[in-house]
């Protein structure tokens, strides 16, 4: 058995293409999955990985093609069928119940479950699968209990109490922190060297080094390249995946930075849960700066952005716009003194779904000329402006009329960068602007933020990316435990410093966390 | 193959005005099958019914009767459903602003000027439905204490006000024990427009038209329609969500009070057993076939009072129940609201993996 398994690929698919309305998905597709190997798929989103991954775990069927699972022959018709090959999907919306525990979480759904199912025997194997692959979890806890790195370890845990020898993961580290993502390579790696495999689904360049042991890269449906991790690097991943070489430099104009626009003094404020945030930070920002926060997600970083905008109340210390005391006024106020806000969550705060594209562009300038004079505003301006902005920012949208959750993120995004720059007075906050978006996406949003900046606005521009910060930011302020641990010039700056400042170390090798 | 829905990327134009007709054509075939297990003739059955709503100009009047109310409730609840706010309280809004009507036409008559007598019982009773409404909305708002339920409860307690006033303190000592207060004296009165149809009517359609110019073409409908479709989104633009949320849930009420005004001020001129017909909740079923659109309620309302009617002239020439009207009614609503889907959603022919697909897209 193990013989044979060294010889045929534990999967093979050959020949898949699946077509969607006026889309090629997957255009003649072979895949093959040895075991104990870590595959990557890469690919801009719309390239068709999802899509390949989801005819595997039985959600999606082909059109034709053949795949095969330890050399034979299957059909895969649902999930269910898929489970049983071994096969296991980690989706990147995670199909969790919200009210219910992480081991009611984990047998949900389950073909073979007794009437009355034995949780203590459920809890006891989710804490030995946890002790076995350093992945700690609360059987008892809810699931709203928990941050999106902790579901997705339950996630991880629901394959693995199933047996799953395959594990797909569909852009597993979009919602993690540097440090979740470095925890999730090591469980990889620990189900590896027990002959699992994997196939990871991504457009990070970097991920595909640090995770995998091939790749495969997917342009339009097509595979387009297909290497060993180790004879490849990010820049040559990039130029074949995008299929140009792309721009890691923006051009901007020379730094010149002008009056201070944004000062905070000893600010404190608290997160949902009454615990600080913020201790005692300051900063300054001045026209014509980009001011770049690096930092892990969740060390003060949103609540920064939310006490700025007037949406979380300062506990202490004081915040200035413009010179002029800013310190906890409304949201409407400090709009109304010309700061714009990309969120972080753009799908639930930056946009309404359910509203047309041309509503959703028209969210700021509603109050004001041309769209509304006194009371009224005229739907018809509001198309107008909607026009102007979609041709002016490349939002791809089938008209303006068309409700937001029908576009990709990357156009979401640039739905929300438009409405907001075009409001913008003196000063943009972006928190995480290019989380989640492809090559393309990420470098027209780069390249707007440093045309403001251009333009003589202040920008805040919160981001984990190290790369990102470097190439865009003038200067850069690294968050630690709720503290500005570090201010330096961008220009210059060394990434291992920034690293070791994320993590709490100080560059005299001191940890800083009280 | 199975047969699947799938939601349209922008809703059909022409869905929205197709889909009510075919979907009353699937309720009268439905209806149609009942009579004939009653063992009635259906077409004979509904051209008495239409006979006795829409067949003679007292039969309108009483038709538009009963619709004064439900445009009014009607419009009331849908603005609050718009902002998802779940008012099912629209029968103790009606019931307590009848109430406050009431008070003072019979108690502040003797000493108020004649003239200012009927605009001072218009503010009142909207007040009183205002009030009524905004005792949930200011526990949703400052304690999210759900609306659904004390809406509902607050109903009972209107009732029980009013029950309490023209059995007790306020019943008409001349009324020979007859549970209800004493008649409004004539400059309470509602002008009547023809039959028993009274100038809440005017109301009705001058609100319509204002509730819908409101939530298209001002600011504060803008904020509302963004508030009601994701209230994070809204605070995130500067929106002030609770204080919205209060001034137009304030705002439902007070609609919904004016169609009790016109109840007591209109109809029966005196507080008495049988101020609402459950128009309350007959809004409920008025704002969703409306599809929440404020022009479309007057129309919604009229067939609804139209079957109220119609449906004791069924018990009257047909010898069948009147509770028949009723029934159609209900057997009208599922119909609608599953034609409503057909404006957001498209049915598609599916295999069955595709069905999978598609469920997940929608996700």
């Amino acid at each position: 058995m193990t013989e044979t398994a060294s010889e045929t690929p534990l999967v093979e698919m050959r020949g898949i293409c699946k077509s969607f309305p006026g889309v090629q998905a997957s255009d003649n597709i072979d895949l093959h999955l040895d075991r104990g190997e870590v595959l990557a798929l890469l690919g801009e989103n719309g390239a068709g990985k999802s899509t390949l991954m989801n005819i595997l775990s039985g959600l999606y069927r082909q059109d034709s093609g053949d795949v095969f699972i330890r050399g034979r022959k299957v059909d895969i018709r649902s999930p269910r069928d898929a489970a049983d090959l071994g096969i296991g999907m980690v989706h990147q919306n995670f199909m969790l119940v919200d009210t219910m525990s992480v081991a009611e979480n984990v047998i949900l759904g389950m073909a073979s479950l007794a009437f009355v199912p034995d949780m203590a025997a459920v809890k006891r194997s989710i804490l030995e699968l946890g002790e076995r692959y350093n992945m700690k979890v609360d059987p008892d806890a809810f699931i709203w209990q928990l941050s999106v790195g902790e579901q997705q370890r339950v996630e991880i845990l629901k394959q693995l109490y199933r047996k799953a020898e395959i594990l797909v993961l569909d852009e597993p580290t979009a919602v993690l922190t540097p440090q979740e993502s470095h925890e999730l390579n090591d469980v990889v790696k620990r189900m590896q060297a027990e002959g699992k495999s994997a196939v990871f689904i991504t457009h990070k360049m970097d991920e595909v080094i640090a995770f995998s042991d091939r790749v495969m890269v997917l342009r339009k449906g097509k595979v387009v390249a297909e290497k060993t991790t180790r004879e490849t690097d990010p820049k040559d991943l990039a130029r074949v995946m995008v299929g140009r070489e792309i721009l890691f430099h923006i051009e901007k104009a020379p730094f010149s930075p002008g009056a201070v626009v944004l000062e905070l003094k000893d600010v404190c404020a608290e997160d949902e849960r009454g615990l600080p945030a913020l201790r005692e930070l300051s900063l300054q920002l001045r026209t014509g700066e980009i001011l770049g926060i690096a930092g892990v997600a969740g060390n003060g970083q949103r609540e920064l952005s939310e006490v700025i905008t007037g949406l979380r109340p300062v506990k202490s210390g004081g915040i200035s716009i413009n010179c002029v005391d800013a310190t906890n006024h409304t949201p409407l106020q400090i709009i109304n003194s010309g700061v714009s806000h990309i969120p972080q969550d753009r799908i639930a705060v930056g946009a309404v779904g359910d509203m047309s594209v041309a509503n959703n562009l028209a969210m700021k300038d509603y109050r004001s000329a041309p769209i509304a004079s006194g009371l009224l505003i005229f739907p018809w301006r509001i198309l107008e402006f909607a026009r102007r902005m979609i041709g002016a920012f490349n939002i791809a949208t089938p008209s303006p009329e068309t409700m937001v959750k029908f576009l990709s993120g990357g156009n979401i995004q640039k739905t929300i960068l438009a409405r907001e720059i075009e409001a913008c007075g003196s000063l943009l906050i972006a928190v995480y602007p290019s989380r989640g978006l492809d090559i393309g996406a990420t470098e027209s949003v780069r390249k707007q933020l440093v045309a403001q900046r251009d333009a003589g606005k202040a920008v805040l521009l919160v981001s984990e990316d190290i790369e990102e910060l470097l190439c865009v930011a003038d200067t850069i302020a690294v968050m630690y435990d709720g503290k500005a641990v570090g201010v330096m010039p961008a220009e210059g700056a060394d990434p291992q410093e920034i690293g070791l400042l994320m993590a709490g170390v100080s560059p005299s090798g001191k940890e800083s966390r009280p | 193959m199975t047969l699947v829905f799938e939601k349209r990327k922008t809703v059909s134009k022409t869905a929205i005005v197709v889909v009510p007709f075919i979907s009353f054509a699937v309720s009268l075939v439905l209806t149609g099958v009942l009579l004939v297990t009653f063992g009635a003739n259906p077409f004979e059955t509904f051209a008495a019914m239409f006979k006795g709503a829409f067949g003679s100009g007292r039969a309108f009047t009483e038709t538009l009767v009963k619709a004064i109310p439900l445009m009014l409730t009607g419009l009331g609840v849908a603005l609050a459903f718009k902002l998802r706010f779940w008012n099912i309280g629209a029968e103790g809004q009606l019931t307590l602003a009848g109430v406050a009507a009431t008070w003072v036409a019979v108690y502040w008559s003797p000493w108020l000027p004649a003239p200012i007598l009927l605009p001072m019982l218009v503010l009142v009773g909207c007040a009183a439905g205002a009030l009524w409404a905004g005792i949930p909305a200011l526990l949703k708002t400052s304690l999210k204490v759900d609306e659904t339920l004390v809406t509902l409860m607050l109903n009972y307690v209107a009732i029980l006000i009013s029950q309490f006033l023209y059995y007790g303190p306020w019943r008409d000592p001349k009324g020979f024990g007859f549970p209800g207060t004493e008649m409004f004296p004539k400059a309470a009165w509602f002008p009547r427009i023809a039959g028993r149809a009274h100038i809440g009517l005017y109301f009705a359609l001058v609100a319509a038209a204002v509730l819908w110019f409101v939530l298209q073409r001002t600011r504060w409908g803008f904020e509302l329609k963004v508030i009601g479709n994701s209230p994070k989104a809204a605070r995130y633009q500067g929106i002030s969500v609770e204080r919205n949320i209060l001034l137009a849930v304030l705002l439902s009420g007070a609609l919904c009070g004016l169609a009790g005004v016109g109840e007591v001020a209109g109809i029966s001129r005196r507080l008495q057993q049988g101020l609402s017909l459950g128009y309350g909740y007959t809004a409920i079923i008025v704002a969703w076939m409306a599809q929440l659109n404020p022009l479309a309620i007057p129309f919604v309302a009229i067939i609804m009072g139209g079957l109220l009617v119609g449906g004791d002239q069924v018990q009257m020439v047909m010898g069948l129940p009147s509770s028949m009207g009723l029934l159609m009614q209900g057997m009208m609503l599922f119909p609608m609201l599953a034609g409503s889907l057909f404006t957001e959603y498209r049915i598609k022919r599916m295999t069955g993996t595709q069905t999978r697909e598609a469920a997940r897209g929608g996700v």
